[in-house]
């Protein structure tokens, strides 16, 4: 079950014709696919795609009534695999993921796809997770429609606009027999906005029609020679038919006036909103986008359209092109079309505008205010006062508050079952040694920075253990590899643990067990331990990596077991045994946990049953403020307060109310002989009548024991 | 050329920088309700007939890190829906809502409170970063740096500890935050419009009308007038009582350490011709002489604290001679500090008797939230080992055994491990009180000899440098709070200390002796890797 339900979100997606759709973009992408009337979907979570993937799951019964399957891939090679299913069928198909790294996985397929090309509209949305927030490489998925030649439309940020390029998008897709790409950035996944809904649309041609009426031709298939006239369909059939397509229904779009004007701007659809932002700080613009330049607007950023690039740039001194990142794909295409047809007109782009990093609508401003000084300087007139901070970012006390403000990294949530695995880690490096320890990708990520600081390498999702196979050297310190429960199932046992049992490779391995794909919302997984109606859950790890050869494996049921996990791992680092050795450290995610608890414990409570509610604290007077606990820690719910005290320098530990008693900081104290300040408090609710009694009479010798030292002892405050 | 004669151009602008948006930034940790605040305005311009748009950038930043929620909101022109951006602009924001007082530091660093546009409204609670807790000492960052920015980049600011508002009243910090946004006047909508979208959210519906509602009062006290009262409220911004408790204490070089008023509690006849003997001190002095005094008597015995005043009384007559009336007796009043600090070295005795106190359970009880008819018990994880087992013994005996190293990993193997002690249960109770009794054994202990050795060596150093540098003497006092914690980590804390005291000793004849003392106290309290420690050895090492 996902972080987030969506229950009440799903039912916006049975709006009929006419009425109006309001939410994030993700959700109107979604209503977007049954309007468009697919008959499968699939795909693999992670920012920004997650949401649509939690939505999809949640709507079951949606999806039943319009017969779409609902796949939960494996992995993105996966999804796109099942693209295949359009090839021979008129089966409409979308597959979604978080892009480039899920594209890099999915790329195979993608290519192979592209090749024999499709009957049913096949469409990819990839969530382009560039730019400020972003949680991977800065990259463009462009280059990945480019070479496999699929095409890309990249819409403007609005909802309306986005829904209907989807459903022109298996249009095109149809027409051009290409699987395309809708890609999306991160703020319109998570924008709200609206548009008017359709009705959703029920394929005629089922899957089912598709098994009982199988087809194949062999000429769909990328094999020689088949792949080479493939490659010729594509240049002299494809690509023709998708551009008259997109000439025909007019994906593109104009702005502003187009009659006379010396300049003019290209943007790709995604930068629209802040391209009009930026032109009206410079008085271009009103805030409704009433123009005083025309503005060409690629929706459909490949394949670009010869005929409009040069109908629109002829008779212009000049044109900027706004597209974000490198490399600068479109400033070539266009300088490209101009030559070609002996345009004169000039090109500007990444020379007035940065060639990476988000195109906010301050940068988009100085880029076209650059631009238009240099070949139109009239239009700007006598400018109006920009937005400028730099002033005020300027002044003394704001540099002094750039010293003072720490950073805040992200960090494992209250009570996360991986914290005691890294400071496990911790303590074994300081019995043993720092060791090379390959990461991966996964909320266990944070270890890499503060307080853990554990962490080299990280080469993707899945590839941790991977990623340490160069270091299968024996006779010195062992590597350390950490994956996730999520990496594991995409490509991990193979990729990672299969490998290593192949080639002997006596290093260890930890694999991170939180029943859940935790770091992108909480999804299901197959080891997840919660039972679902619609999938199969439950699949051990263990029994995946013994199965695969991995002899030395230890299951670790309760990962805030300290003593344990850390002992564990010292035996896995000592060990004298060939090959691998493989912990599997398990415990749920309380992020999900709690959700799942919380609300029995309360109901528990209410009704009266005996519930024992555990809490950490920490006794300030024996406390003296070290924070060596937080070296080892770093749980929200652990802070330092400042004591009333003159004789005291250092603030001391105290942990807040929101503690969930995952005992962690009392573990540590204890494996690593910190200091005795912690302690767990149990608070009996509805406690039994023995419960009482036995308490009542303890705490009555207690307090005759604590009278009788108080009194004797030379009061020295007032008590 | 041709730019020159832009610029003089004797045209209009070609246009005014028309009318934009609304926009309104929401600078939240994960978790803290950004994402129910940013629904919550939306509904509200929406439900006005404006077009509104948010957008957010959770990313990584979804589990604790710092996030970024937008808002933008116009109405739209004859059936045209205005065009919104998909992020603030640097000096083109309206309202920043803060969430936590550092944040609102942030936000001023991205350049998105500008005095012309923002309005800021912030909470100056503080919820710390891990770089700030991991501090081996004092790490939190300075409030008052924030404070001062705000000062001269809000257009008007809203700052007030919501956190604390929102508990008191029932309720998450949103709700805070959406009352003051409301009392703000930033927006052109009615405070009925506001609670109507609190009201169609379902869930916890009271206690977030009463916050909303607290918080507008808190904005503008005296509603009679309608409109905000905005030039009340940098008054209003004044640090809380909560607030001041959460500011780190003024720990700087020469500590002009707070003066904190003698305790007027008395009445322990035993006390009494030990009090009288602090009336002798410079009167600088006396409240850090008074604390320190009823810190020893409480930790041992009456006897304690006249050994603790005679050796005060020495260390002040060696003030007065190096004329430290000149420095308010600084060297007087940290001795009475940091000599209280070594004399209650923490051992187990300590500990039993600090777990076995009355006041402690009342203390947890509180905390908890104990209701009647509940029933509480407390464990705590204790892990001795056969040192402080040892420590204990009496000196010579204690040192029998540390000369024989196979009798002591024996003893050790059956003492140390992790004891999860149930405090509140008779027999567990009865073994914390019996060692927490036994306060006669400590002062022939093995342990107290050691510490009494590394205390006479530490005042004599800094009596010997008091007459050559009054400034270097008071900070190698303080080096004292170098010292602490229990096992591994006071075994760190002695060689941090042995460390900067050998360095001290390589540099005293310089004139800025007392700087560098400063510097490496800061750099040992500052990082627990002791990399920062041992690069300002290393720099020092350099010139002398």
């Amino acid at each position: 079950m996902a972080e987030r339900s969506f229950a009440r979100e799903v039912e916006d997606l049975r709006l009929g014709d006419g009425e109006e759709f309001r939410g994030e973009g993700i959700l109107a992408i979604t209503k977007a696919l049954l309007q468009s009337g697919v008959s499968y979907v699939g795909g693999y979570q992670g920012s920004p795609i997650s949401h649509l993937m939690d939505v999809l799951a949640d709507a079951k019964d949606v999806l039943d009534e319009l017969g779409v399957n609902f796949q939960s891939s494996a992995n993105e090679a996966t999804a796109a695999a099942m693209l295949s299913a359009s090839v021979m069928y008129p089966l409409r198909g979308a597959v979604a993921w978080k892009s480039t790294v899920g594209t890099n996985v999915a790329s195979d397929a993608l290519a192979n796809l592209a090749s024999g090309g499709v009957t049913g509209g096949a469409m990819v949305i990839v969530g382009e997770d560039y730019g400020e927030g972003s949680s991977i490489m800065q990259e463009r998925t462009h280059a990945f429609a480019m070479k496999s030649q699929m095409w890309l439309l990249d819409p403007r940020p609005d909802h309306t606009c986005i829904v209907d390029m989807i459903e022109k998008g298996f249009q095109l897709s149809e027409a051009s027999n290409t699987p395309v790409m809708l890609e999306v950035r991160v703020r319109s996944c998570h924008m709200h906005g609206s548009f008017i809904a359709k009705d959703n649309v029920k394929p005629s041609f089922t899957l089912q029609d598709a098994l009982n009426n199988p087809k194949r031709d062999l000429s769909r298939i990328v094999l020689p020679p088949a792949a080479y006239v493939q490659e010729q369909e594509k240049i002299k059939v494809r690509m023709p038919a998708a551009i008259d397509f997109i000439h025909e229904h007019k994906l593109n779009e104009y702005f502003g006036p187009q009659e006379n004007a010396k300049t003019g701007i290209v943007i790709q659809g995604g930068m629209y909103n802040n391209v009009i932002r930026a032109l009206q700080y410079l008085g271009l613009s009103d805030a409704y986008g009433t123009l005083k330049l025309p503005i060409y607007c690629m929706n459909v950023t490949y394949p670009v359209i010869d005929t409009e690039v040069a109908e629109f740039c002829r008779g212009k001194d000049a044109v900027l092109m706004v597209e974000e990142g490198q490399p600068e794909y479109l400033e070539q295409a266009i300088n490209t079309v101009l030559r070609r047809r002996d345009i004169n007109t000039k090109v500007a782009g990444k020379d007035v505008l940065p060639m990476g990093g988000d195109y906010t609508a301050q940068v988009l401003m100085e880029g076209i205010q650059a631009f238009l000084e240099q070949h139109d300087p009239m239009i700007l007139g006598n400018r109006p006062p920009v937005p400028d901070a730099r002033p005020v970012l300027d002044l003394p006390e704001v540099k002094r508050l750039r010293d003072v403000v720490p950073p805040r990294p992200p960090g494992l949530c209250t009570g996360c079952p991986e914290r005691p695995i890294f400071a496990s880690m911790k303590l074994v490096e300081e019995e043993l040694g720092e060791h090379h320890v390959s990461a991966d990708i996964g909320c266990h990520l944070f270890s890499i920075l503060p307080p853990f600081n554990i962490g080299a390498t990280t080469m993707g999702f899945g590839l941790g253990p991977a990623s340490t196979s160069a270091f299968n050297v024996k006779g010195a310190k062992k590597s350390i590899a950490i994956m996730g429960d999520g990496g594991f199932w995409h490509n991990g046992l193979t990729s990672g643990i299969g490998n290593a049992v192949f080639n002997k490779h006596d290093g260890v391995f930890i694999i991170v067990d939180n029943f859940y794909s935790s770091a992108t919302g909480g999804q299901d997984i197959p080891s997840s331990r919660a039972w679902n109606k619609n999938r199969q859950t439950n699949n051990s790890i263990t029994k995946a990596v013994e199965g695969i050869g991995v002899n030395w494996v230890r299951q670790i049921d309760r990962t805030y077991d300290v003593t344990k996990m850390r002992d564990t791992l010292r035996e896995a680092l000592t060990s004298t045994e060939e090959g691998p050795k493989v912990i599997v450290a398990s415990s749920e995610c309380m992020l999900n946990k709690q959700r799942r608890v919380k609300p029995l414990v309360n109901k528990a409570i209410k009704g009266g049953e005996r519930v024992v509610k555990e809490r950490y604290g920490v006794d300030e007077d024996v406390c003296t403020g070290d924070h060596a606990c937080m070296r080892l820690s770093g749980c929200p719910s652990l802070s330092v307060k400042v004591l009333d005290d003159p004789l005291r320098d250092d603030p001391v530990a105290a942990i807040d109310n929101t503690c969930v008693a995952c005992g962690n900081c009392g573990e540590v104290a204890e494996a690593a002989v910190l200091c005795p300040s912690f302690f767990r408090a149990d608070v009996i609710h509805n406690p039994t009548k023995w419960d009482q009694f036995k308490a009542k009479w303890t705490m009555k010798v207690i307090t005759y024991l604590q009278r009788r030292r108080a009194g004797r002892r030379v009061q020295v405050a007032v008590a | 050329m041709m730019k020159d004669d832009t610029i003089h151009l004797p045209l209009a602008a070609v246009g005014p920088a028309t009318e934009r948006p609304i926009s309104i930034a929401i600078v939240a940790m994960g978790g803290q309700g950004g994402g129910v605040l940013t629904d919550w305005i939306v509904k509200l311009a929406e439900d006005q007939n404006w077009v509104a748009q948010s957008t957010s950038v959770p990313g990584v930043a979804q589990r604790t890190g710092a996030t970024i929620y937008y808002v933008e909101m116009m109405p739209p022109l004859d059936g045209r829906k205005p065009i919104l951006a998909q992020m603030p602009t640097p000096g083109d924001v309206d309202v920043v809502i803060a969430s936590e007082f550092m944040e609102a530091g942030r936000s001023i660093l991205r350049g998105i409170v500008t005095p012309k546009r923002t309005t800021l409204i912030a909470s100056n609670h503080r919820s710390l970063s891990v770089t700030e807790k991991i501090a081996p000492g004092e790490g939190i960052a300075d409030n008052s740096a924030v404070t001062g920015a705000i000062g001269v980049v809000a257009k008007r600011e809203i700052v007030f500890n919501m956190e604390e508002l929102a508990v008191r009243n029932g309720s998450v910090i949103s709700s805070a935050m959406f009352g003051a946004l409301a009392a703000s006047g930033a927006l052109p909508f009615a405070r009925e419009a506001y609670l109507d979208i609190i009201r169609k959210s379902g869930k916890g519906v009271e206690g977030s009308i009463r916050t909303f509602e607290a918080a507008m009062r808190h904005v503008e006290p005296d509603d009679t007038e309608g409109g905000p009262a905005a030039t009340e409220l940098p008054a209003q911004a004044a640090p809380s009582s909560e607030m001041a408790a959460a500011s780190p204490p003024n720990l700087g070089p020469s500590a002009p350490i707070e003066t904190p008023a003698e305790s007027s509690f008395d009445g322990d006849p035993r006390l009494k011709p030990l009090l009288a003997r602090i009336q002798s001190l410079p009167v600088e002095a006396r409240a850090m002489a008074d604390a320190g005094l009823r810190k020893v008597v409480d930790y041992q015995d009456v006897a304690y604290g006249a050994e603790y005043l005679d050796l005060l009384d020495g260390l002040a007559r060696d003030d007065a001679a190096a004329g430290g009336g000149a420095h308010a007796f600084a060297f007087t009043t940290n001795a009475a500090k940091y000599l209280a600090n070594a004399m209650c070295y923490d051992d187990v005795i300590r500990v039993a008797d600090l777990k076995t106190r009355m006041q402690r359970r009342d203390r947890i009880e509180k905390d908890m939230g104990l209701r009647d008819g509940q029933v509480m018990q407390t464990t705590e994880f204790m892990h001795p080992r056969m040192e402080e087992v040892n420590g204990l013994l009496p000196a010579g005996l204690g040192r029998w055994i540390e000369a024989r190293p196979k009798l002591f990993a024996w003893l050790d193997k059956r003492v140390s491990k992790g004891r999860r002690v149930k405090t509140y249960s008779l027999p567990w109770f009865a073994a914390l009180y019996i060692m927490g009794g036994m306060r006669f054994l400590r002062r022939r202990s093995l342990r107290h000899q050691g510490e009494v050795a590394h205390r006479d060596q530490w005042l004599a150093t800094a009596q010997r440098l008091l007459n050559q540098n009054y400034a270097l003497a008071v900070e190698v006092l303080q080096f004292q709070r170098l010292v602490k914690g229990y096992s591994d980590t006071h075994a760190r804390g002695m060689s941090k200390f042995d460390k900067v005291m050998s360095t001290v000793t390589l540099l005293e004849t310089r004139d800025d002796a007392a700087d560098w003392a400063r510097r490496l106290r800061d750099a040992a309290v500052k990082d627990g890797s002791e990399k920062q420690l041992d690069g300002t050895i290393a720099t020092i090492r350099t010139f002398v």
